[in-house]
């Protein structure tokens, strides 16, 4: 057959690497079998993984486009897909498709802006791309607030991460936080968008969020509340996909599909969507 | 024009059959047509229409799309594609030869999907006009002539012939192949059943019905009016909608473990199915109301939205014969878009 770049057909990836990073989260690393990277990807894009006879799913690739080497997708334990993977040792070989949907607009809007990330819970996966792909070009951007929080400090995500190298970075602040208080937390204690409240940012900047969808409504609220307008705020949505490429009809809102259109928006964009995601 | 007298159609559709498998309209036992592979002494079937669309031909209800060998951890792909060859579609009514173009949209922007593709490369589609066009039936409403059918070839039958019309290269290429059982003829009798034939359409009940409230942009408009409760109240969420409907598109991908391994395979889906868009965090479309709007308004407001103004509806009337609870897009156009076209 001629016609070999099918989208619905994959390549063969192979998982190099699994890294436990919370109690239900890990991070694997995948390349094809010839030790490369599947594909080039922007920051804020996704990768079908499948494992054959469970099934595939959309991942966000949560390693930067600047690492040549290898890809890595943070993935929490919720279904079938995930279950499975988080079986999976070294040397599994999977399957990997994409990259698919809309990138953060790392090199045109956010040249030059002071960015505050904001994040809860896994949504740190698809964060950590563009955190990281900034940190490699830092001088093209601003000021860098990273706000973070979890249930406990166990479930924070490339923990080690935050604090090694973004804390350790010129002109980054990381900012974070757990739900409940625990003997060996001394930092700050509450949900994110109260911390965001608390924290008082100053609208000289483009926010970034990801998370449940009720830390971003609640987030959302209190950003507008310090001053922010819609515009300023990007994030993502989340919906079952199938094809990844638009057409199985499964992620449609309003006349947008998340896979091909998203999963990056603008908030104010979100507000021309019925409210369905 | 070209004729076939209609003693000599068994011989045209021996003719067709010798270059390309044939599929025409046959009477099913349960009184449905439906379309089944042409052999000698198969009749072409009087029926208005087909139960079951005709987009089987090119998206099927299932199709394999790869599959997989493991082994302890390793995965081989299997491409399970084959060239498929050519084939002829005939007597596809005009409003299934519209959905053809809905549907390319879809399948044919890019990425295109080469499984579809390579169908619709090797279809040939030889349409057949209406002549006694139902009280279900609506193609007027989306500016489709029942009496002048697209497709590859456009054909119209009369008591005594069957009138063909090469449309494309391809129709000409087959119309060439029969050269020897067809005859040079004036359009005399196909302009004289056209006439007849708009004569009906203006005493369809759905006449009037219109688009005029539907299109792009009108999502804010017409998403949150109060009638989705009451439409949608009793429906029960079967799908037949949209199992019947020559648009449909949503599919899903599943695998199958064959004990001997793994078949990848697409099949139909519907919007209407609560397990459509459940997910591991949760369902965003909770009830039947949710779904049941976004069939409609993905037909009537987003999907003209992407594809400058075309509806996704051919007004084929299979949703209005085949609903059990007798709710149709029909009825749905009426309410949200003001009571119009009563």
């Amino acid at each position: 057959m001629n016609n070999a770049n099918e989208t619905l057909i994959p390549k063969i990836g192979v998982i190099t690497d699994v890294r436990i990073d919370t109690p239900d989260i890990k991070t694997f690393r995948v390349v094809t079998t010839d030790g490369k990277k599947a594909f080039d990807h922007k920051p804020g894009q996704c990768a079908m993984l499948s494992i054959p006879g469970v099934g595939e799913a959309m991942f966000s690739i949560t390693s930067s486009p600047t690492n040549t080497e290898y890809m890595e997708f943070s993935i929490k334990k919720c279904g079938c897909v995930t279950e499975w993977l988080h079986q999976a040792e070294a040397g599994q070989q999977i399957t990997i498709r994409g990259p698919y949907g809309n990138p953060f607009p790392v090199d045109d809007v956010f040249a030059g802006k002071n960015l505050l990330f904001i994040a809860g819970g896994v949504g740190l996966a698809p964060l950590r791309s563009v955190i990281n792909y900034c940190r490699h070009y830092r001088d093209r951007y601003g000021d860098i607030d990273i706000v973070y929080g979890s249930r406990s400090k166990a479930d924070l995500l490339d923990y080690k991460e935050i604090i090694e190298e973004w804390s350790a970075d010129a002109g980054v602040r990381v900012h974070l936080t757990i739900d409940n208080a625990q003997p060996d937390w001394d930092g700050h204690v509450g949900f994110v968008p109260n911390y965001v409240k608390e924290l008082g940012f100053d609208t000289n900047k483009t926010a970034i969020l990801c998370g449940p969808p009720i830390m971003i409504k609640f987030t959302l609220e209190g950003l507008i509340g310090l001053g922010f307008d819609k515009t300023q705020v990007y994030t993502t949505l989340e919906l079952r996909m199938k094809c990844g490429v638009g057409k199985c009809g499964r992620c449609n809102v309003g006349a947008k599909y998340v896979c091909k259109d998203g999963p990056v928006f603008r908030c104010d964009e979100l507000e021309e969507l019925p409210n369905e995601y | 024009m070209l004729k076939c007298s209609l003693d000599k159609i068994q011989n045209l559709f021996a003719e067709i059959s010798k270059s390309a498998k044939l599929y025409l309209p046959v009477d099913g036992k349960d009184g449905g047509a439906s379309y089944g592979e042409w052999s000698e002494g198969v009749e072409w079937s009087g029926a208005l229409n087909t139960t079951k669309s005709p987009k089987d031909f090119f998206f099927p209800q299932t199709e394999d799309l790869m599959a997989f060998k493991t082994a302890g951890k390793s995965i081989e792909i299997i491409d399970t594609r084959s060239e498929s060859e050519d084939f002829v579609v005939f007597g596809v009514r005009a409003c299934d030869a519209k959905s053809f173009d809905i549907l390319d949209r879809v399948f044919l922007s890019e990425p295109q999907d080469s499984f579809y593709a390579m169908k619709r490369k090797h279809g040939i589609i030889v349409t057949a006009a209406c002549t006694k066009p139902s009280e279900t039936c609506f193609c007027q409403t989306f500016g489709i002539d029942p009496a002048s059918p697209a497709g590859d070839i456009s054909t119209w039958k009369t008591a005594d012939a069957l009138y063909l019309q090469a449309n494309t290269e391809k129709g000409t290429a087959l119309l060439e192949k029969l050269g020897a059982i067809l005859e040079e003829c004036s359009d005399d009798a196909v302009n004289a059943q056209k006439e007849k034939t708009a004569a009906i359409m203006q005493k369809l009940p759905l006449k009037d019905l219109n688009t005029d409230d539907f299109g792009g942009g009108k999502t804010q408009e017409l998403f949150n009016n109060p009638a989705w409760d009451e439409l949608s109240q009793s429906c029960l969420g079967c799908g037949t909608c949209t199992f019947v409907c020559p648009t449909c598109q949503c599919y899903d991908i599943k695998d199958f473990n064959t004990g001997n391994g793994v078949i990848r395979y697409r099949c139909w889906d519907s919007c209407m199915y609560s397990e459509f868009t459940r997910m591991a965090h949760g369902n965003n479309r909770l009830t039947q109301k949710e779904r049941f709007r976004q069939r409609f308004m993905h037909k009537l407001v987003y999907y003209p939205e992407n594809n400058d103004g075309l509806f996704s509806c051919v007004g084929c009337g299979r949703c209005l014969a085949k609903c059990p609870i007798s709710m149709n897009i029909v009825k749905v156009m009426k309410k949200i878009g003001g009571n119009k076209g009563e």
